[in-house]
């Protein structure tokens, strides 16, 4: 008998709470704190790595290294789990909570934004491209050593 | 205290991400990550407003720093938006997962030039 820490998805189990994740305090409660957090964690790299001259270099590292370790992260607990207990509020908590609120969109958008506006055309094409082209690039060997990780300890 | 409040505001940006993208999920059918789109799209748009205001306008910089670090910040994502492009070419979606990638990140960059160049 696993040890279940997710009395409330467990009642699904046995018929109980048919509610979406999404309306269920518990998983909204497990997805803020994950994304405080990632928040905070997202300011500190920024403090440590500074503005860095004209290339945003705290946005890229985090994006990259929060689409390396979310392919890990949702790859290992889809292979090791099903998406209920535990394995589910790590899911919510790491993945949708800490990562994603770590990782951001919005500050890449408008740090090209900026870079464009300074007529600085090929940071501006360079910081998208490596961006874009690395996220789904990490993101895929998180996928690939998740799969090995989870194969191995099964 | 806005370190506090910027903290706050990204765990509160990650709970609209969550909702809206469950929402959006729930009423749409197909592979195609519209959730997470519009939460990029909508978040860009705010900070490049947020970072106009700042810039040009002499608006306070901690209002940046809470609202765009903060809100905009936890409520956009990168991360998922890369897994989902894996996701689809993994699903043999390789044309949609290039449109997506490429298509997206023109609508965020659109998104806050407008707020940037236009709103603020």
């Amino acid at each position: 008998m696993p040890v279940l820490l997710d009395p409330e998805v467990d009642a699904v189990t046995a018929g109980g709470d048919l509610r979406p994740l999404h309306l269920r305090p518990r998983y909204l409660y497990v997805v803020f704190v994950g994304g405080v957090l990632g928040t905070l964690a997202r300011w500190c790299a920024g403090e440590l790595l500074g503005g860095g001259g004209s290339w945003p270099w705290a946005t890229l590292l985090v994006n990259l290294v929060g689409a390396f370790c979310l392919g890990l992260l949702l790859e290992a607990l889809l292979r090791r789990a099903p998406d209920r207990g535990w394995p589910r509020l790590a899911r919510l908590h790491f993945g949708t909570g800490f990562l994603g609120s770590f990782t951001t969109m919005s500050a890449l958008a408008t740090e090209a934004v900026l870079l464009a506006d300074r007529s600085q055309w090929w940071a501006a094409g360079g910081y998208l491209a490596v961006s874009l082209l690395g996220g789904v690039a990490l993101a895929w060997c998180g996928v690939l050593l998740g799969s090995r990780l989870a194969e191995e300890s099964a | 205290m806005n370190l506090v409040l910027m903290a706050v505001l990204g765990g509160l940006g990650a709970v609209c991400r969550f909702v809206i993208d469950a929402v959006v999920r729930a009423r749409r059918t197909g592979d195609f990550p519209s959730g997470t789109l519009l939460v990029n799209v909508l978040g860009s748009l705010l900070l490049g407003a947020l970072t106009g205001l700042v810039l040009r306008e002499g608006v306070d910089p901690d209002v940046r720093l809470v609202l765009g670090a903060g809100f905009c910040g936890g409520f956009t994502t990168f991360s998922t938006a890369s897994l989902e492009c894996v996701r689809l070419v993994q699903a043999g979606r390789a044309g949609l997962a290039l449109g997506y990638l490429l298509g997206g990140a023109a609508c965020c960059l659109a998104a806050a030039a407008l707020g940037f160049f236009l709103l603020a």
